[in-house]
Parts: C-alpha cells; sequence; structure tokens
C-alpha cells in the first residue's frame, strides 16, 4: 500500500487572484491534482462588445492590474490591424518603451515580493525586508524606475491612458526622457543585485518537457509581436491569423479560466519560454545574465522561470535604455496616423511579461467592437502547471505534507500566474 | 503607539489598485512602519482576521462575495472601498444590463456547472454600510497614502467636491469636449489631477460624480460640441452603469444605445 496525502491550499498567497491547490493521493494513486480557479469572471469579452473601437484599449487594460501596458497594446495593435493602421517605426518605439518598463515592473514585483520570500524562507516581503534589505531596497529601485517609465510614457504606470489607433496621447519631452535616462543608468547596480541574488538560489529539481511557445518577431527579442508568428520548440511556426490552432481554449469544471492545449498537449509560455525560442536575441548583458544564472536554455524545469525573469529584467532595461537613447537622438513625434477603413478585423498579438496575449476584434461599420476574444497567457500555462503537479506530487509523497505544500505553492508562483488577467 | 492592524481583500477587479499599493515604492517601507498588515493575500502568506481597517477592492459579483463583505464589515472598525469597482461597481457593472446566464453562455459555451452563480455586479455599499471611498481606476497612489495619513491620524481623508474640469484647467489641458471628443470632465469627481485629458483621452468619470452635476447641460454641452446626447450617456456607462449609480444620470440622458 502506497502513501496518502489530502492537499487543500485556499486562496493561495504571494499570486496575483484567487487560486486554490487542491491534490489527493490514495493509497499512493493520485486521485486528484487540480488547480481550481476560483475567481469571478467579469466577462470583458462582454464589456468590450458595443463600444467604440478607440476606447479599446482603455477597457481592455482594465483586465489587469498587472499587466494592463500589455493588454493595452494588444489591443491597439487588433484596433489597428482591423482599421488598416501601420504604425512607424517611431511610434513602435515608443510603445516598445513602454512594454519595456512593464516587463521589468512586473517581473521584479515578482522576483523581489513574491519569490524572494520563498527562496529566503520568509512569508512575505515584510520579514524580508529585515532579513535582507539590499533585495528589498534593490527591488523597490527597480519598481520605481519602471514605473517611471510607464508613467512618462502613459500617464500612470497601471492603466495607461495614452494609447490610441494611430497614435499616442503624450509624446515624451526630452527632460523627461533625459530623467528616465539617469534614473536606469542607477538602476543598474540594482539590476546586478537582483542577478547575483537569484545567481544563488536553489530551486527544486523537475524535468518535465512540455512544448514552448512564443510569438517570434523578425529582428528583436520577443515582445512587441510585430510581424511574428507564433513559435513552438516543436518546431510548429503558425501565422497570427490561425492562432487558434495552437492555442486551443477549452474549459473545465474546476476553472472560471479556460484552459489552453496546444496540438501536442499541454504548452508553457512567458519568460523561460521566450528565453527556450530566443536566447541568441538576448541583448550582451541579459546574455551575460543567463550565463551567470546558469540557465540552461532549453531547460524542461518550470522552476528555471524564475531565472529566466531575472534574464529578461536585464533585457527590459537595455532595450529601455536603448529606446530612451533612441528618441533621445530623435525628438521627432509620429502620428496620427489615420485608419484606411472604416471597420475590419484585427488581431493583435504580444508578449507580455506572463507569456503570448492575443486580443482579436471585429470592428462593425458603426465602428464600434462587434466581437471580442482575448486568450491569456496564465489560461495558456494552466495545464502545464496541473501537469507539473502530477509529476513533482509523487516526489515528495514521502517528506512532511507542508514540504510538499510549499513545494506546490513554489511551483505555482514560479509561473508567475496572474489569475483575474486568466479568467478576465 | 499600537500600529492599527490593517488587512487588504479583494472581490471581482483586476487587483490593479492592491498593485498601486505596492508601489508606493519610497513610501512602502514607512507604511509598513506605520500599521502593522496582518492580511494581504496578493503579497504575503499571514492570514489574520484580528484587523481594525480593511480595504476592500472589486465589485461583489457572486454570492460567496456578499457573505465575506459581511464577514469583513462585522470584524473591521474601519472599511475602505478601494477604486471604482468597489465604490462604483466600475465597468463590471455594464454587464448587468444583460441576463447573467446569456453573458456567462456567450463566454463559456457549453459549461454545465454553477461556479457562475452570479449576481448583478455590484459596488461593496450595496451590501454593507462603507467608511470611506477612495476613488478612482484606479486609485491614485498619492492619495491613499494622505488618506491611510489622515485615518491613521483619526481625520477624515478629503475627497475634492469638484469637478475634473477644475483640475485639467488648473493644468493648462485644451479643452478636449471643445475640440470634439466625448468628455464627460464636467460632471466627474476630481482628485485624479485630470490625468486623462492630459494624456489624449477624455475624462470617462472613473470617480463617479461631483457634488453637483448637472447631466442636462452634459447633454447639451456634447451637442454643441457636435456629439449627440446619447454620447454622453454611453461615456457615463463605462464606470457609472450599476443602477442606483445610473439612476443619477439616466433622467436627464437618452439612453446610451441610441448612440
Amino acid at each position: 500500500m502506497g502513501a496518502s496525502a489530502a492537499i487543500s491550499v485556499r486562496h493561495l498567497t504571494r499570486v496575483e487572484g484567487h487560486g486554490n491547490i487542491v491534490v489527493d493521493v490514495q493509497d499512493g494513486v493520485l486521485t486528484r491534482c487540480d488547480l481550481e480557479i476560483v475567481e469571478a469572471p467579469r466577462f470583458f469579452e462582454v464589456l468590450l462588445k458595443g463600444r467604440p473601437a478607440d476606447e479599446a484599449a482603455r477597457i481592455a487594460c482594465r483586465i489587469c492590474g498587472i499587466c494592463s501596458v500589455g493588454h493595452a497594446t494588444a489591443s491597439i495593435h487588433a484596433v489597428e490591424a482591423a482599421l488598416g493602421i501601420t504604425p512607424g517605426p517611431r511610434l513602435r518605439l515608443l510603445r516598445r518603451l513602454n512594454m519595456a518598463g512593464e516587463w521589468l515592473q512586473s517581473h521584479v514585483l515578482h522576483l523581489g515580493f513574491l519569490v524572494a520570500p520563498d527562496a529566503f524562507g520568509a512569508g512575505s516581503v515584510v520579514p524580508l525586508a529585515a532579513s535582507h534589505p539590499e533585495i528589498v531596497k534593490s527591488a523597490l529601485r527597480l519598481k520605481r524606475v519602471a514605473n517611471e517609465i510607464c508613467m512618462t510614457v502613459s500617464g500612470r504606470h497601471v492603466m495607461p491612458i495614452s494609447y490610441h489607433p494611430g497614435w499616442m496621447g503624450h509624446w515624451p519631452l526630452p527632460a523627461e526622457l533625459e530623467a528616465l535616462r539617469a534614473g536606469l543608468a542607477e538602476a543598474a547596480a540594482d539590476l546586478q543585485t537582483l542577478v547575483d541574488v537569484f545567481a544563488g538560489v536553489a530551486w527544486p529539481a523537475l524535468a518535465r518537457p512540455a512544448e514552448h511557445v512564443a510569438a517570434l518577431e523578425p529582428g528583436a527579442y520577443p515582445m512587441m509581436g510585430e510581424g511574428a508568428s507564433l513559435h513552438s520548440t516543436a518546431g510548429r511556426i503558425t501565422p497570427p491569423a490561425a492562432y487558434a490552432s495552437v492555442l486551443q481554449e477549452f474549459v473545465v469544471d474546476h476553472s472560471a479560466a479556460k484552459h489552453v492545449r496546444g496540438p501536442g498537449g499541454p504548452i508553457r509560455v512567458g519568460a523561460l519560454a521566450r528565453v527556450s525560442l530566443a536566447a541568441e536575441r538576448l541583448h550582451p548583458r541579459a546574455a551575460a545574465a543567463l550565463a551567470r544564472l546558469r540557465l540552461a536554455p532549453d531547460s524542461a524545469n518550470p522552476f528555471d522561470n524564475v531565472a529566466a525573469q531575472v534574464v529578461e529584467s536585464v533585457q527590459a532595461h537595455a532595450e529601455a535604455t536603448a529606446a530612451v537613447e533612441a528618441l533621445l537622438a530623435d525628438p521627432a513625434s509620429e502620428g496620427p496616423l489615420p485608419p484606411t477603413r472604416p471597420a475590419g478585423e484585427g488581431i493583435g498579438i504580444v508578449e507580455v511579461p506572463r507569456g503570448t496575449l492575443v486580443h482579436h476584434y471585429d470592428i462593425g461599420a458603426d465602428g464600434r467592437i462587434a466581437r471580442a476574444n482575448c486568450i491569456i497567457p496564465t489560461a495558456q500555462n494552466l495545464a502545464s502547471i496541473e501537469a507539473d503537479m502530477r509529476v513533482l506530487v509523487p516526489t515528495l509523497l514521502a517528506r512532511p505534507k507542508d514540504e510538499l505544500t510549499h513545494a506546490l505553492e513554489m511551483l505555482v508562483r514560479a509561473y508567475d500566474p496572474c489569475i483575474s488577467c486568466a479568467v478576465h | 503607539m499600537n500600529r492599527p492592524r490593517v488587512a487588504f481583500f479583494s472581490f471581482g477587479s483586476c487587483e490593479g489598485c492592491q498593485l498601486q499599493v505596492l508601489s508606493v515604492e519610497d513610501a512602502l517601507l514607512e507604511l509598513l512602519g506605520a500599521v502593522e498588515v496582518v492580511n494581504f493575500r496578493e503579497a504575503m502568506d499571514d492570514r489574520r482576521d484580528d484587523y481594525e481597517i480593511a480595504f476592500v477592492e472589486g465589485s461583489v459579483v457572486k454570492p460567496e462575495d456578499a457573505t465575506e463583505i459581511r464577514r469583513i464589515r462585522n470584524r473591521a472598525r474601519i472599511l475602505v472601498a478601494l477604486g471604482a469597482c468597489a465604490c462604483l461597481g466600475g465597468v463590471n457593472a455594464m454587464r448587468n444590463r444583460r441576463a447573467a446566464a446569456d453573458v456567462a453562455g456567450e463566454v463559456y459555451a457549453g459549461r454545465q456547472d454553477g461556479v457562475f452563480e452570479a449576481l448583478a455586479a455590484s459596488p461593496i455599499s450595496s451590501v454593507v454600510q462603507v467608511d470611506y471611498e477612495f476613488r478612482g481606476c484606479p486609485i491614485d497612489r498619492a492619495e491613499f497614502l494622505d488618506a491611510v495619513r489622515s485615518l491613521l491620524a483619526g481625520t477624515v481623508p478629503y475627497t475634492p467636491p469638484f469637478a475634473v474640469c477644475v483640475q485639467c484647467t488648473l493644468r493648462g489641458t485644451p479643452c478636449l469636449l471643445e475640440r470634439g471628443l466625448p468628455c464627460v470632465g464636467a460632471v466627474a469627481r476630481a482628485g485624479c489631477e485630470a490625468i486623462c485629458p492630459a494624456y489624449g483621452a477624455p475624462c470617462e468619470a472613473c470617480r463617479g460624480f461631483h457634488d453637483a452635476p448637472n447631466f442636462a447641460a452634459l447633454g447639451d454641452a456634447f451637442a454643441r460640441a457636435g456629439l449627440s446626447r446619447a454620447e454622453a450617456a454611453a461615456k457615463l456607462q463605462l464606470f457609472n452603469d450599476y443602477r442606483e449609480v445610473r439612476a443619477a444620470w439616466e433622467r436627464a440622458l437618452p439612453s446610451p444605445s441610441d448612440t
């Protein structure tokens, strides 16, 4: 007769939104292994319907507090594709700067506030601030500069204001860009602290190969999805219009968030998936961080998503620095660009901190959203999280229950789930 | 001096207001020195129920939320609603115009179970008495800190009673409505420093209304700007469509569906 265990974590802490971990093992047989998503849906696909297309980005960004810039970006890409607007290089650069700011903000929040307590044996950032003040202070300073980027470009770091079809509502002034340049330069030391601190952390060894997916755009590290196709580590390359064939949504009874599978089963998206598919595109400083963290780009260990977020924090800092320099070198603004048609269908795909995000709209002849579909990164990871749990649980059955529970919590946190977003 | 024990809770929302709290940055460590946070699921493992001040984000959207907010109300000496979802219903309330089963069926085709037993998306004050409302989508970080300082000092947090137009004018932003954009700042409660018009977006009244809004005059101003009165109603619908909030404006303006 094998071991038995029953684990029930109600409202997992240090993640965005409400989720429960429920595991049952009877006589060595895993009978239940669920990440229940109990957040109530807000039905954003319904809320968007009937609203004017130029409101879409401001409504869509309300899906998520943490990745609101990502939602605004995917939304504006979908609207611009529908209305035949093609942003030029400067508009794209300004939006890339803002996205880099959000990546840095989101990754550092996760690393410094939500994950670091696991790595250093604290229950939250409060005791961590006493035991490891250098981590918390570095994270706070990095978050501040990241938030400054988003406030400068889009007015707020939560719920960006300035995203309009064909233009941005504010073009940063040279003095604002110089302040960002100085802030980013000062933050370099804090970034190195982050790399050094996480280079010393050992995570559980868990190998479960899965297909990794990311939207790879030409000539850049995957972030903005412009001209991108969906690539996977199984060698699949899928054009945006066929996204539903690689991101297949389905409903399950224990989750208010839909699950997603690829043609080959559960997929992973997010920082580790992007590093898997585009490590050679990393900025030299981010590549150095990859080496310092001894992160294998083809890792099958989901805990390595944490190290990949550290690498991408360096990447986002480098991208933001380069964008600020380029915007300073040529302060000319771009836009507004007028629509070339009144109605149409558009797909916006971007890489947000947690993975591939799709917004797909039909805009009617009245200029209003007639149909909206949003596919959220955390929803894409849910099936993989549960598959990982099924591999992890049997390896820890001989250990005390608290240890198994904590390992499961850490596993879910490693994905940095955004549950409100996944349910939307 | 004992530090007041505070807790954070969330219902149907994006948790962006709690993120604003985590993003007070320089003031975060100071704040953590002034209060004892005993429950904040998004950020910490501890979960105690001996709080004195409860900050609640999000709309009541399912029966369990109503039970939970009553439990929180019974324990908290001071209950603060954070943000548009908690104070007004926010964008969530737009779905209330359609039957809940219809909305759920559209998004979750084929789902049979009762996970989505839904209430009309409602502000916290529809279920329990709320002591203070910190407005906005999201709440403003500086305003949050000021308000918390007021609570700790035992005074009433300040909420501007006037229109967004006042702060927009002080800021020197050219009037969006005069340029033909559907801005409802004339009826909207200020406190946001009129940030949206400064970044090219019309005010959408995410803080609700000021103390003396004139909705008929807003409709007239829309008409003068070449917009329709129904477009004014459509804008107000975005954050202020919960039935008791909507009651303030719906008699003065045509149905938003007439746009």
